[in-house]
């Protein structure tokens, strides 16, 4: 009986179920898309209970589609968004209002306010995380101080935390019927309240952030989750969690200290392999856990580009330039540069590594020539130069440039972008043949823990190159193109300054 | 039923449509079904209520972006690829000869050139005979030209080329030995939008010898993942849209 392993990757804006064979490959794909809420400017939320019947209803479609059984799944690792969380009663698994996604800045005030209180350094030592909307734990402040009796019901231990891995590992492993309350390392590094070095919840960030511990599930490896289905297929063995860019490290094979992946969807995510040794950055990066197999983690760096793909979107549904995203290519082609056009994306602040939540968006260089193939550049190049900045980062930070990048997820079709990228970084850009890295790397991590895979250098063989983009611009042009860029970013930190925090 | 829909509101339940141009009910909904599954009407997901598909607005112009079938496509691509153990490229018809819009690197790591954006000949690849063979205007006029020698083998009489198109369109699929390069062989099959037109082709490329058995015909297993991976960039096509 051949077997497989089932990844579900539960995304910002959809839920995939994967399956995979031996050789990494893609079986099946089943998906479902669920719902944006933005019931005020700048809130962004979604609703837990549609993407756990997502789940309910991808899963058996995959075994349908790969035509096969439960009993031939070995293991099943998840994946998700990460920093998204949801709040539900511990007794009845509906939740508290709505889950708070990752790009919701609700919270910009209260983070002002939390950046005065004392202690304040000693947070970001703790958790390696700089103060930000960005991050779990000032949102669930905001809950707890924000709906009426929350707080109350969290301390009596009638309300779970949970981010997306954990709400739904919860729900497959019988919901108010026993399930496991867990998280893994890497989705707890990203909330705020975990200890990089002990890598257990930090009293002293829980109460910095006013969290009742009560709330919280057990933090345990990426390849220790240990849980049984009891609802949607049962029987099938959970046995690994990811954060979906560490997910996506696991899945480029970056096994080695230095290697680096870019992952460009929604955001762009790149993240670096800094092996057992726990990096503080000088150059605005965070610090994070990459993975952790057995009793020893591999820490990374990592830089975080707020708007990628949905810039792209943006152009398609708020100004309706185009059709459908990958016709941004089509229309870049019609002009052959960006005609002195930047679009710096900053709708909820720019990430790393300025990290400043008050920047907003900019188009800067127009003129009575620019039309809309300048801008759908503009749109690509802004992803291109976002991580020329944070790769500079990275190499300042190792102290060594990186030789390659390796890329995934959707963007990578754009074949425009990815040679942009290898000309802004020069060096070459690598697409492994799985573009589904995240899901890959959850099903990695998964099927080692379940032996189906031997071990790491077992992975390694199971990665192709499936394109390569070599650098081909101008080197001066280069310089001159990043230096215009740069002069656009600050125009951004001007708007925030000279604009009352609203 | 199209113009009643292009009229007025633009808006309208199913009876009001039948009522309007004296169908039975069960007739015009069968008309509007077929008319959804082309995009050429869509159905409000509220009301419930018909109006014209977007599908309409690009009439008689390009039918489906390239970047958006590379985008499209992607992961069947990759499948083939790793299922093959060959290189695989999606062309679709541009200006007489086939533009490669898609590449994947023959998976076994030795170094390889991107080829996207490449123009290859029509008549002497099996992803330009896939072209060919459900573009009736195109093969007229490739008929008419004169048909480039490339190597020994590529197919130079009209008439030869006919036929193969015609057995192309029998099989559903293409192959080519060694009339591009000596030494190399390749198989596509046709991708289609919903409504059933051939907008591309995929396919793979490789060593004759690889690709073929020894009496020089296309490998029936490879054959099999080339169709089935056409199918299912087909089915994605549908599915998405």
């Amino acid at each position: 009986m051949q077997r497989f392993v089932m990844a579900i990757d539960q995304g910002t804006t959809s839920t995939r179920c994967i399956v995979f064979d031996q050789n990494a490959r893609l079986v099946a794909v089943a998906q479902r898309e669920h719902r944006q809420y933005h019931p005020r400017p700048g809130w962004v939320e979604q609703d837990a209970v549609e993407i756990w019947r997502n789940v309910d209803r991808i899963v058996p479609q995959a075994l349908r589609q790969a035509g096969i059984s439960a009993e031939q799944v070995v293991a099943m690792g998840i994946t998700n968004q990460r920093e998204t969380f949801v709040l539900w009663d511990r007794h009845t698994g509906v939740p508290v209002g709505r889950a708070i996604v990752w790009e919701d800045i609700r919270t910009e005030d209260l983070v002002t306010e939390l950046g005065r209180k004392q202690g304040i350094e000693e947070v970001r030592d703790r958790c390696g995380l700089p103060l930000a909307t960005y991050f779990s734990a000032p949102s669930l402040r905001w809950m707890l101080d924000n709906v009426a009796g929350l707080r109350a019901k969290a301390e009596r231990g009638d309300v779970l935390f949970g981010t997306m891995d954990t709400w739904l590992i919860w729900n497959l492993t019988g919901g108010v019927n026993g399930g496991l309350h867990v998280t893994d390392v890497t989705n707890a590094s990203r909330t705020m309240l975990m200890n990089l070095s002990t890598r257990q919840w930090d009293p002293m960030l829980l109460e910095f952030f006013g969290v009742p511990p009560v709330i919280l599930p057990e933090i345990r490896p990426s390849t220790e989750i240990s849980g049984v289905t009891t609802r949607v297929v049962p029987g099938i063995s959970i046995t690994a969690a990811l954060g979906d860019q560490h997910a996506a490290l696991f899945g480029q094979t970056c096994f080695e200290k230095g290697s680096i992946k870019g992952t460009y969807g929604t955001g762009g995510f790149l993240l670096m392999n800094t092996g057992t040794e726990l990096v503080r950055s000088k150059h605005g990066l965070l610090t994070t856990i990459g993975y952790q197999i057995g009793g020893e983690p591999a820490y990374a760096l990592e830089g975080s580009i707020a708007v990628a793909g949905s810039l792209v979107q943006w152009f398609r549904d708020n100004l309706g330039l185009i059709h459908s995203a990958p016709e941004i290519e089509t229309l870049a082609r019609t002009v052959k540069d960006n005609g002195g056009c930047y679009i710096v994306p900053a709708f909820s602040g720019l990430f790393a590594p300025h990290w400043l939540s008050q920047a907003r968006g900019l188009v800067v260089g127009l003129t009575s020539y620019i039309n809309k193939g300048h801008l759908a550049r503009a749109v690509l190049e802004a992803t291109g130069w976002q991580t020329r900045e944070v790769v500079d980062a990275m190499n300042a930070d190792l102290g060594a440039p990186t030789p390659v990048l390796k890329v995934d997820g959707g963007m990578t079709a754009d074949h425009l972008l990815m040679q942009f990228l290898a000309d802004v970084l020069d060096i070459p850009v690598m697409r492994p043949l799985v573009a589904e890295t995240v899901s890959l790397g959850a099903a990695y991590a998964a099927g080692l823990a379940a032996g189906y895979w031997p071990d790491l250098e077992g992975l390694r063989r199971n990665w192709h190159l499936a394109a390569r983009w070599n650098p081909a611009m101008d080197a001066q042009h280069r310089e001159d193109e990043y230096a215009n860029w740069k002069r656009a970013v600050e125009l951004t930190f001007a708007w925030a300054r000279s604009t009352p925090s609203t | 039923m199209l113009r009643l829909l292009a009229r007025g509101s633009g808006h309208h339940g199913l009876t009001e449509i039948a009522d309007s141009l004296g169908l039975a009910r069960g007739t015009a909904h069968g008309i509007l079904r077929t008319l959804q599954r082309v995009e050429f009407v869509e159905q409000d997901p509220g009301t419930g209520r018909y109006r014209l598909g977007a599908a309409l607005l690009h009439l008689g112009t390009s039918y489906l972006d390239a970047n958006e079938l590379r985008s499209r496509s992607i992961n069947w691509a990759d499948t083939l690829a790793a299922r093959s153990g060959q290189e695989v490229r999606i062309g679709m018809h541009h200006d007489g000869a086939v533009l490669v819009v898609h590449h994947v690197f023959r998976p076994d790591d030795s170094v390889q050139t991107l080829g996207i954006g490449a123009m290859l000949p029509l008549h002497a690849t099996a992803l330009g005979k896939v072209l060919l063979a459900y573009d009736p205007d195109l093969s007229a006029a490739a008929r008419k030209r004169e048909l480039t020698s490339l190597t020994r083998r590529t197919i130079t009489r009209a008439q030869m080329l006919e036929r193969v198109l015609t057995e192309v369109r029998g099989q559903g699929w293409a192959g080519e030995a060694e009339e591009y390069m000596p030494g190399e062989a390749s198989i596509a099959a046709p991708i289609r939008i919903p409504g059933g037109l051939v907008i591309g082709a995929i396919g793979i490329s490789g060593a004759a010898d690889r690709l073929c058995d020894s009496a020089g015909r296309p490998r029936a297993t490879l054959v099999r993942q080339v169709v089935q991976a056409a199918e299912s960039v087909t089915t994605s096509l549908v599915d998405e849209n």
